[in-house]
């Protein structure tokens, strides 16, 4: 019914070339009108795909913000009312939340650093054409299909001087070690993914680039700061965007190592605590949506300040 | 493909078949609670599903095995209602919160009557909130001072002997285990050094409108004082900022530790894994923070509350005092080493054989300090954590009245924790 009363409409001749001349450009109307009615079937047809977005999507995020604006203490309910920013000021005047950022920063950076040194040594690597390539791919994606619980705890063990066969120290005894467990692990688990879409980056440079600059004399180094990786900036921002906005979130590493012992605790444990531990939707929607505003922050910052090699990327390689 | 179909009939039917209670006109209780790994529970819940005449089975639903994850899988069942939580294993420290929030029925009359007679004052205690009986008291608790006779001379009465005491031993064997982990195991420990000190964390606990920190100035500074001590000594496991009750027993039984603050667990673990420690493994009452004041040991336990949501509350309520009763707590002594809540058990042989400190557990218990019975304990325990992890980090003079804010902050439940 509805679908045969839409295309009813899409049928009828829009209203404003109705005023044109008769006979003549009936045909060139006609076309006209052609890209206009399929903009909107385009649009009917992806209209259930958008609802549903915006039913997981959108949704929580509306929600979220709601409850960030109320004091709403489940255990409390009857104290329940609109604060307006009242959460808000109470996340940012305390202290916790800025030494908690801080956290979050040091590990976002240098554990993100940390994931695109060795990820385009190893794609260097393979780059080269290794035997057994095939083989070494597999091996090497390993890390990235575990579990990051499991990858947690295992590091957590191996990092545990009584479950350990590699240290008598308690790494996790202090803050600075703690960090480089965390850190290690949040490399571990994700230098495969960022090397194999950095190999994929370096397969699109053309061979001939890299041939005439090893006739012109380029030297190894040269050749790699030069050639390859102007040609592969592009997929470096975007793997690097990625992982950024990934890490900032890092919740399950910190939650099992360290449960935020030792100054580690993140900006999404602290959220956690407020909303699983605390049950206080108010609070703890206003800690995500802070962390939400700071992730979308760091997109469109990045997304603003690069886009010219984005736009690069979406034409394609070479 | 006869025997396909007949299984496969099986797998859809059973699940129907068990949601009506075996078809038997009874109805299934969703028991939640820790795991307990003698089966001591199970058991008990197979003696009263049994003895219900049909009226109920008891199905145990396991929760995680640390105390923090236990009670957010249990708040956010509650907070959403959910009517297939019918019995709830608690912590000791939930019954504030869970009786404020709504999410219990009270124990009234003769029920209550019946699950309290004859309970220890303080596990009772720990189960009433503002005059009302919220759960029914099960096990009970209480850590001891657990040492190894032969590195031991005259036995510490004190902190300050304790930790003089452990660091006069070798190297390798200096260590006393105490939980200085972030969570509530710490909180555990910082709150029976505040009472033995002469303070508390909270006082007007039970009024929400009046409850604000304690914490005197020179108690409290004499307790965290403990605290930095330990921290900062040879004596302290290198480990201690992230050391949990499993850590600091297989500390004890590895030798690495000779002195351990530790649940009656530590002996059961003994028995069950190194028997020939077992004769080398003393006792002692929880160490005093002030010479001659008597110690606040700690108080655990686990309370058996009704949700208000259960469909089922009045089998709810039968099965909770089946599973409390004289028999299964025994049985829970006995094979599982919980400390039972009913006082006579304590006189009964076959407990006396599993507890041969059980005269001592008994008066720990009863000189125990309860945790602030606070509807926001969560948050307390929390801010506590906050101020004063790690160990190491704890300076009396200034955490004091870092302290008392958090706790005052986190009784308003506004501020960030």
């Amino acid at each position: 019914m509805r679908r045969a009363a839409s295309e009813q409409r899409v049928a009828g001749p829009p209203p404003r070339e109705r005023r044109g001349p008769a006979a003549a450009p009936a045909r060139r109307v006609r076309r006209k009108r052609r890209p206009r009615a399929g903009r909107r079937r385009a649009w009917l047809l992806t209209a259930p795909a958008v609802a549903v977005m915006l039913a997981v999507s959108g949704f929580p995020v509306g929600y979220g913000v709601w409850l960030s604006l109320q004091r709403y203490d489940l255990r409390f309910p009857a104290q329940r009312g609109f604060v307006g920013l009242a959460n808000y000021a109470a996340v940012l005047s305390a202290p916790v939340f800025w030494s908690d950022l801080a956290a979050t920063a040091v590990i976002t950076v240098l554990a993100v650093g940390l994931e695109l040194v060795l990820g385009l040594g190893i794609a260097l690597i393979l780059r080269r054409g290794l035997a057994g390539r095939r083989a070494l791919n597999a091996a090497l994606l390993l890390p990235y299909g575990i579990i990051t619980v499991v990858a947690a705890f295992a590091w957590q063990y191996l990092a545990t001087p009584s479950l350990s066969f590699l240290t008598d120290r308690a790494w996790l005894g202090e803050r600075w070690s703690s960090f480089a467990v965390i850190i290690a692990t949040e490399a571990w688990k994700a230098t495969p993914l960022v090397a194999l879409l950095l190999l994929a980056g370096l397969a699109a440079v053309p061979e001939e680039l890299m041939e005439t600059a090893r006739l012109d004399g380029a030297s190894g180094w040269q050749r790699f700061t030069g050639v390859l990786l102007p040609a592969i900036r592009p997929v470096l921002l975007v793997v690097l965007l990625y992982r950024t906005l990934d890490t900032v979130r890092v919740f399950d590493t910190v939650f099992i190592q360290t449960n935020g012992a030792n100054g580690t605790q993140t900006v999404s444990l602290l959220a956690y605590d407020q909303l699983a531990g605390r049950l206080n939707l108010g609070l703890g929607s206003a800690v995500s949506m802070l962390l939400f505003l700071l992730a979308a922050v760091i997109a469109v910052g990045f997304v603003w300040v690069f886009r010219a090699d984005l736009r690069e990327l979406s034409r394609g390689p070479g | 493909m006869r025997k396909v179909r007949a299984v496969l009939a099986a797998v859809v039917a059973a699940p129907l078949v068990a949601g009506c209670g075996g078809g038997g006109g009874g109805v299934t209780l969703h028991w939640y609670v820790g795991q307990e790994s003698s089966g001591s529970y199970r058991e008990a819940a197979q003696r009263c599903t049994d003895s219900s005449n049909g009226r109920y089975r008891i199905a145990m639903e396991a929760l995680p095995n640390n105390a923090d994850a236990q009670r957010q899988l249990v708040v956010r069942r509650l907070a959403a209602r959910d009517r297939t939580v019918d019995l709830i294993g608690m912590d000791v420290i939930w019954t504030a919160e869970f009786a404020e929030a709504g999410w219990l029925r009270p124990w009234v009359g003769a029920r209550g009557a019946q699950v309290s007679a004859g309970v220890l004052a303080g596990p009772l205690a720990t189960a009433r909130y503002r005059g009302t009986l919220w759960a029914a008291p099960f096990t009970s608790n209480s850590q001891l001072l657990w040492y190894r006779k032969s590195r031991t001379g005259t036995v510490p009465t004190t902190w300050d002997e304790l930790i003089s005491a452990a660091e006069a031993l070798p190297r390798g064997q200096q260590v006393v285990a105490v939980q200085g982990a972030r969570y509530e195991g710490y909180t555990v420990w910082v709150n029976s050094l505040l009472a033995s000190a002469g303070t508390e964390l909270v006082v007007d606990a039970d009024r929400p409108d009046r409850a604000r920190a304690g914490l005197a100035v020179g108690p409290t500074e004499q307790a965290l004082g403990v605290i930095r001590r330990l921290a900062t000594s040879p004596a302290a496991d290198p480990g201690l900022s992230v050391a949990t009750e499993q850590d600091t027993r297989q500390a004890m039984l590895s030798g690495a530790a000779s002195y351990s603050l530790n649940y009656p667990a530590v002996y059961a673990a003994a028995r069950a894994e190194q028997p020939g420690l077992v004769d080398d493994l003393g006792w002692a009452r929880y160490p005093e923070v002030v010479a001659g004041r008597p110690s606040r040991p700690p108080l655990g336990g686990i309370n058996l509350g009704v949700s208000a949501y259960s469909p089922h509350p009045e089998q709810a309520f039968d099965a909770a005092a089946c599973l409390r009763s004289e028999a299964n707590q025994e049985l829970g002594a006995t094979r599982g080493s919980l400390p039972p809540t009913i006082a006579a058990l304590y006189d009964d042989p076959a407990v006396a054989r599993q507890f041969p400190f059980g005269r001592l557990l008994r008066e720990s218990i009863a000189a125990a300090a309860p945790r602030p019975a606070t509807p926001a304990y969560a948050d307390v325990s929390l801010a506590v954590q906050q101020v004063l992890h790690p160990p190491a980090s704890v300076d009396p003079a200034r955490d004091v009245p870092g302290l008392r804010r958090t706790i005052d902050d986190a009784l308003a439940s506004k501020a960030l924790l």
